[in-house]
């Protein structure tokens, strides 16, 4: 008699899977990572790959010798958490705290939690977050931009102001006269920052490769964005002479690295669509709360952070609309 | 054609892979002995009236509808009773069946009015069709096998607006519904009538999907050309997505109403039968045959010549799977229905039932990975669903057995279609537990009402 | 500087002297009087919350043996399966009934071997829900499914399944038999027996009760209600439930004459000394296996 498998319904299923989705992402990534290897050349390249390295490695070790259970290394979710904590770190951050930032970011902000998917952050900016208040000196200490092609791939690295930091120390004036600030050059990536998060263009080419592929929804970064440019807007519209215009703020910082690859983060973030857009206000809110009032010139971080703890509750609070079920009529 | 409509609420669009829509349906010759299961429809099994030695005739009842929810069975040939034992269904238990040695010369019931001309003139009234359709033994032939009798029989206060049929035949592969309207189109529409006068109704609605073009011209012209004839019926195209042919989705497709959660499908004014199911009707009230055989298709990505049969209930599944070119090498799942809700077979010699609407020979799965990884909370289950609702905290709370928690979330909605299922790409077999929970909350639920 | 210390000082300390007042006064208000003997009498027993007893938890046990005690001045018809509940009775100042302690046993022995898989399972490790998609791996649908539904709900952790037989394995000196296993298994086929004498004692390990012809199908090891132990048994302890022979523990004396005489190995003897190798006798029926587990 022939051996046949017995399973539930449905016996067919789509081929989507777990790794599939994080190779996706992964590759959304990659326009952004040439383009920083464009800008920062050896420096880039070898901090993505210490980063990733390092995340693999101490998933690997943690599963293998603390937790003993199955090894889902090759699931491609620490290489995504090492590529986004690369990107949003300065390109000449010493090796060594990369590497901490590393074994935090997982061992601190995935694994203690049962590894992928039940991490209540993102491990990559818990990683971030706690390198930004451990070093802040080098982790504000940005290289300025310095194309490969005009100093050569292992040109050391000059380090230089970051708009939003200009704008945090001496004000809107400031930043008219820093000649290199310009709309132009934010969106195309030649400004100082966290390497991956300085070209907007290819952040924006990585995000709608997901879109389409159906990883991860519009609702999320539309809101965050929207949220941030209407904001700002009203600010600017205010007082023009304290605030800058609200395009800036959309390509300054790690708004739309943020925006398109962090609030997106499926495990950390809310799972139905009035959800998606109220985590999306809320990273919105903190975030110009926090760059135009806070004492750090950057705040999408910390309010992806403060968001994702709020998931829980968002996904409880919203839940999806039952086939037949009237709501109770509001009397 | 009407405009194509579909429902909005999730669901899903597996691979169609219908291998046999071209193939026609050919009667699939009797063994000498069948055996004819007394459990056939959902709920209680039918009472055996035969013993062993007697004769029994083509179409004659050989076991009684026993409760409320269960249907008759009859004889689906002429011979006599070898024993009245029991046998392996395709899930290995052993079911009570009555064992017929075969004649060779089919001998019918009295009553039996063997023509293959179209009777178009309906004599029976509502109450009698009703009562007729409970005499054949008619069941939901879609898979569910809920006696159709009971959902033509309208509650006291509720009217019947629409007649819905359902020939959505949105599961893969199957191909058995849409080669019986290209093939018997009159006789189906003049069932459709008959339902119609059944429960009272002047408006009868057949929903088809769009990936059987063919079958809605077919249809639409039939009805142009006989326009006094089916007076009131309608064809409607719906979108090609699963599941389209789920009670729930048809109607809210089609009327746009919204069965309410936790009652029947009348509430909404809608009566929804299966096309084999009508076909049937229009054989038990027009020539007075008893269900005793039914469309069988047999495919899979394998199999050398996917075909359908016209095949009398308790032929061992394994001659059809011969016939339609053997058992391939490479199986490893064989399926008793379709691929979203058929169920899996242990055993492939189980008789052929009302609710075998295909056999499907899968090779390797579907879906090559099968590895299951922690739940990613991408929320892809929730937004296939279709009936709204979170198939990973269903599935997070069975598992925890905390039945209160499943109760809460409406799991009791869950129509196991398996959208969720089919589209985790964690792999994480969530109906399994679903299942579980809804029969383990259902029980509760029924406890209680009892106190 | 020493200012501010100072400050801090002092407020913190009133806030805390307040607070605590006032914690004192609440704690009086909401004071929940109980009888300190359930504190007692619950600290007797195990503490699982296993539900064996029939009340919600081990507290839900105590509370009825002392309102009992106090009613009636007896305990008799509360009783913690686990325990001896002589200790409780003591505590109260009682005496308790005979405690005759209990263990669960597996009524199946279709192991990968005995009943080798005819097809393989893939999905939600449930036996509840697997046994709604097909009879089981060796085919006999009233077997084990091996997916270990007692194994999880044991809460003395006195269960497991062993890789090499697929079936569940009970650790005689964790069980209390509490009846959780037995009460989960979908199938029924753990049962809760007495312990026995010495510890000794014989059961049916099968829970087949479909015709001989059907079983052998499936299993190399399953009763198939052939009545030779009903007729070898010297006490009557043994009758038919359909077909399968079931043995009453409260006859049973455990001499182990049915075992011998089963053809087909389902009636198992625990703890028994072994066998002397005996006088070769030819027999029809195939050799008792003597090979019996030593755990149930």
């Amino acid at each position: 008699m022939a051996n046949y498998t017995i399973s539930g319904s449905p016996h067919v299923h789509s081929t989507e899977n777990t790794q599939k989705i994080m190779c996706r992402v992964f590759l959304a990534l990659v326009p952004a990572l040439l383009v920083a290897i464009y800008y920062f050349g050896w420096y880039a390249l070898r901090l993505t790959i210490v980063t990733v390295a390092a995340c693999m490695l101490t998933e690997w070790l943690i599963q293998k010798f603390i937790l003993k259970g199955p090894l889902t290394i090759n699931d491609g979710s620490a290489a995504v958490t090492g590529l986004l904590l690369a990107f949003n770190v300065p390109a000449n951050l010493p090796i060594w705290m990369a590497i901490v930032g590393s074994i935090v970011a997982i061992g601190i902000g995935k694994m203690p939690y049962g590894g992928l998917g039940k991490n209540p952050f993102n491990p990559a900016l818990v990683g971030r977050v706690f390198m930004l208040v451990s070093f802040p000196t080098a982790m504000t200490t940005w290289p300025k931009a310095n194309p490969i092609f005009e100093k050569g791939f292992f040109a050391d690295a000059v380090t230089g102001p970051t708009p939003l930091g200009i704008l945090k120390e001496a004000g809107v004036g400031s930043l008219a006269q820093a000649g290199d600030m310009q709309f132009l050059d934010m969106v195309l990536g030649n400004r100082g920052g966290a390497f991956g998060e300085v070209c907007a263009i290819a952040l924006v080419i990585g995000a709608i490769y997901l879109i389409i592929r159906k990883v991860i929804d519009w609702q999320t970064p539309l809101s965050i964005l929207l949220t941030v440019f209407v904001f700002t807007g009203i600010c600017y519209l205010i007082d023009p002479t304290h605030y800058i215009a609200p395009w800036y703020h959309l390509v300054y910082g790690g708004l739309l690295l943020g925006a398109f690859f962090m609030a997106t983060d499926m495990v950390t973030t809310p799972m139905t669509v009035k959800g998606k857009i109220l985590f999306g206000f809320g990273v919105g809110v903190i975030t110009v709360v926090i760059r135009l009032w806070g004492a750090y010139p950057e705040g999408v971080s910390f309010a992806i952070l403060i968001m994702n703890a709020f998931t829980p509750l968002i996904n409880k609070a919203f839940k999806p609309q039952v086939f037949g079920v009237v709501k109770p009529s509001k009397k | 054609m009407n405009p194509i409509k579909t429902f909005h609420k999730g669901g899903v669009h597996p691979e169609e892979n219908k291998f046999s829509a071209d193939q026609p349906i050919q009667d699939f010759p009797m063994p000498k002995q069948i055996i004819v299961p007394l459990g056939q429809c959902l709920g209680a099994p039918a009472e055996c009236i035969v013993n062993k030695g007697d004769r029994v005739l083509t179409g004659q009842l050989i076991g009684t509808a026993k409760g409320f929810i269960s249907a008759n069975v009859h004889s689906p040939a002429t011979g006599t009773v070898a024993k009245v034992d029991v046998v392996m269904d395709h899930t290995g238990y052993y079911k009570p069946a009555v064992f017929i040695d075969r004649e060779d010369q089919d001998e019918w019931i009295e009553g039996y009015i063997d023509t293959d001309e179209l009777i178009t003139d309906i004599k029976l009234d509502g109450k009698a069709i009703i009562d007729k359709v409970k005499e054949c033994g008619i069941v939901g032939m879609g898979g569910a096998t809920f006696p159709t009798h009971v959902k033509m029989m309208i509650p006291e206060g509720k009217k019947a607006e629409y007649v819905i049929i359902n020939a959505a035949e949105c599961e893969p592969y199957l191909t058995c519904d849409y080669r019986l309207l290209l093939e018997k189109t009159q006789e189906f529409l003049m069932g459709v009538k008959i339902v119609m006068k059944g429960v009272g109704s002047d408006k009868g609605i057949i929903g088809i999907e769009t990936n059987k073009m063919p079958a809605i011209e077919l249809l639409e012209k039939t009805i142009h050309e006989h326009p006094d004839l089916y007076k009131g019926i309608e064809v409607q195209p719906l979108k090609t997505k699963y599941p389209q042919g789920g009670e729930k989705q048809i109607i809210k497709a089609i009327t746009g109403r919204e069965v309410p959660s936790g009652k029947l499908p009348i509430e909404t004014g809608c009566v929804v039968v299966n096309v084999a199911s009508t076909y049937a009707i229009y054989e038990a009230v027009q020539k007075n045959k008893p269900l005793i055989e039914r469309i069988v298709t047999v495919t899979g990505k394998s199999v050398k010549k996917p075909s359908n049969f016209r095949c009398r209930f308790g032929v061992p599944a394994d001659l059809l799977i011969e016939a339609a070119g053997g058992l391939p090498e490479d199986i490893t799942d064989v399926i008793n229905g379709g691929p979203m809700m058929g169920k899996s077979v242990s055993v492939t010699s189980f008789p052929t039932m009302k609710g075998t609407s295909g056999i499907l020979l899968m090779t390797l799965r579907e879906a090559q990975d099968r590895r299951q990884t922690n739940c990613i909370r991408c929320g892809r289950c929730a937004k296939a669903c279709p009936m709204g609702l979170q198939p990973f905290l269903l599935h997070k709370v069975a598992k925890q057995n905390d039945f209160d928690e499943t109760e809460k979330n409406h799991i009791m909605d869950c129509i196991e279609c398996g959208s969720c299922e089919f589209t985790c790409p964690a792999n994480i077999p969530l109906l399994d537990y679903i299942r579980y929970g809804k029969a383990k909350t259902g029980a509760i639920i029924r406890a209680r009402s009892q106190k | 500087m020493s200012n501010t210390l100072l400050i801090s000082l002092i407020v913190l300390g009133v806030l805390g002297a307040v607070l605590s007042v006032i914690l004192y006064f609440v704690a009086q208000k909401f004071k929940v009087e109980e009888n300190p003997l359930i504190d007692e009498a619950e600290a007797c027993l195990p503490g699982a919350n296993c539900g064996g007893c029939g009340f919600a938890g081990c507290r839900a046990l105590a509370e009825a043996c002392v309102k009992q005690a106090a009613e009636k001045g007896n305990i008799d018809g509360l009783a913690c399966p686990g325990t001896d509940m002589n200790k409780v009775a003591a505590v109260l100042g009682l005496t308790a009934a005979a405690f005759e302690p209990k263990i669960a046993v597996v009524r199946c022995n279709g192991s990968c071997k005995n009943s080798p898989a005819k097809v393989h399972y893939e999905g939600a490790d449930i036996c509840a829900f697997a046994s709604t998609l097909y009879a089981g791996k060796g085919g006999c649908s009233k077997g084990c499914m091996g997916l270990g539904d007692c194994v999880k709900k044991c809460n003395f952790g006195a269960l497991h399944i062993d890789k090499e037989t697929g079936l569940p394995v009970v650790d005689p000196d964790k069980c209390v038999g509490c009846g959780v296993c037995a009460r989960t298994c979908p199938r029924g086929i753990i049962e809760i027996r007495p312990r026995g004498k010495k510890d000794r004692r014989v059961y049916v390990c099968c829970s087949n009760t479909d015709k001989g012809a059907l079983v052998v199908k499936n299993c190399s090891v399953g009763c198939i209600g052939c009545q030779k132990c009903l007729k070898e048994c010297p006490f009557e302890a043994i009758e038919m439930r359909g077909n399968l022979a079931y043995i009453d523990p409260n006859k049973c004396k455990a001499c182990g004459k049915c075992a011998d005489v089963c053809p087909r190995g389902s009636i198992h003897t625990i703890n028994f000394p072994p066998k002397k190798p005996k006088v070769e006798q030819p027999t029809e029926a195939p050799k008792v296996e003597l090979e019996k587990p030593v755990t149930a």
